[in-house]
């Protein structure tokens, strides 16, 4: 994670779908372009569809790491339309 | 009074009813698709010519029922106007059904609508021994239940991996349900008699790092009223529309001439020999 800016967090693995993604997109609307949010989320649902949505979007996805606790951490850059 | 054929009145989509000289009439609504005009006669032909209601059936369908005998051909011509055709019953091809597909639905991978329409034009009202339905599904969601059609078409895409435009986010893997997709030291490896070609790590894929090509995914035999079975998929991935034809004008061909009256596909299959059916299908599929 050290390998990028991260200028924002936001732990989305408190809400279940589809609040995750609305919660993560929230976040990123807080954000100026180019500036980097870290998502923690869920393994299972919210990890194989947020960053598809994400994507949809039309934001840029730069890593998914793994953490120790069955968590992930998805690097977003905030890329307006 | 002449005599009522009941049968052409059912080969053009007027199934009568409990209530005597009663028609439910059944449109011809290809992959669920209706336009407002659309919309507007039928609710036009049932308010002045029905009971003020309409049926929407379980294959995408409208019907419209209590229109009576010395109506329909007037209702034809009104429906007519509004763009509206007749669908059909009995033993023939039925309307081609379908799901939105990739024009509308994120999770499409074919352009299910085009697919059907195609289908439609190709064999719509096509006499056969038994009824013929075919459904076209744009993803492995299914949303419209491929495998319970005489004939199925489900989307897929091909792939393979592009390591150039690959950031090793690890996405792809996290999104498979396969367990397809393995990453070790930044190599990408796809394990394809796992991958069911359903597009996750494509769609999900940050930097369109996969080659995709859209394909089709066909099944035969499938039953869903009296009998239920699962239309099997014998066939590998199809990747050209002439290719697809090509197999599906086969499977019409081989029902055509092998089943016997009221004989569901399914069972010609059966009866025929799997071995032999998936031969033929073999033959049209390399062409």
């Amino acid at each position: 994670m050290a390998d990028f800016q991260i200028d924002d967090t936001v732990d989305i693995t408190d809400v279940v779908c589809p609040v995750t993604f609305v919660k993560a997109k929230v976040a990123l609307e807080e954000l100026e372009e180019g500036q980097i949010l870290a998502i923690k989320l869920n393994d299972g649902e919210p990890v194989q569809n947020v960053p598809r949505s994400i994507k949809e979007e039309g934001h840029q996805i730069l890593k998914l790491n793994e953490n120790e606790d069955g968590t992930y951490t998805l690097i977003v850059r905030k890329v307006e339309d | 009074m002449a005599k009522v054929d009941y049968a052409t009145l059912k080969k053009g989509g007027f199934m009568r009813q409990k209530q005597k000289n009663n028609f439910s009439l059944r449109l011809q609504v290809v992959g669920g698709y209706l336009t407002a005009e659309n919309l507007k006669k039928v609710a036009e032909v049932a308010e002045k010519y029905g009971d003020g209601h309409v049926h929407l059936t379980s294959r995408q369908s409208v019907e419209i029922p209590f229109i009576k005998l010395e109506d329909v051909e007037i209702v034809k011509d009104e429906l007519a106007k509004g763009g509206c055709k007749p669908g059909v019953c009995g033993p023939r091809v039925r309307t081609v059904t379908a799901c939105q597909g990739s024009e509308v639905c994120p999770s499409g991978n074919i352009d299910t609508y085009d697919i059907a329409k195609k289908l439609n034009e190709r064999y719509f009202g096509k006499e056969l021994p038994h009824k013929f339905k075919f459904g076209v599904t744009g993803c492995q969601n299914n949303c419209l239940k491929a495998e319970e059609n005489d004939v199925g078409i489900k989307g897929g895409v091909e792939i393979a991996w592009i390591q150039d435009k690959c950031i090793n986010c690890g996405v792809c893997a996290k999104v498979c349900r396969e367990d397809a997709i393995t990453i070790e030291e930044g190599m990408i490896t796809v394990d394809y008699n796992k991958c069911n070609n359903c597009g996750r790590c494509v769609k999900s894929c940050p930097t369109d790092a996969w080659d995709a090509v859209p394909a089709y995914i066909v099944s035969f035999g499938g039953l869903f009223g009296n009998n239920i079975a699962k239309g099997e998929t014998p066939l590998p991935l199809i990747t050209k529309e002439e290719q697809l034809y090509r197999v599906t004008d086969a499977a019409i061909e081989f029902f055509a001439e092998n089943g016997n009256p009221s004989e569901r596909f399914r069972f010609t299959i059966d009866r025929v020999g799997k071995e032999k059916f998936i031969k033929k299908m073999e033959e049209a599929y390399h062409g």
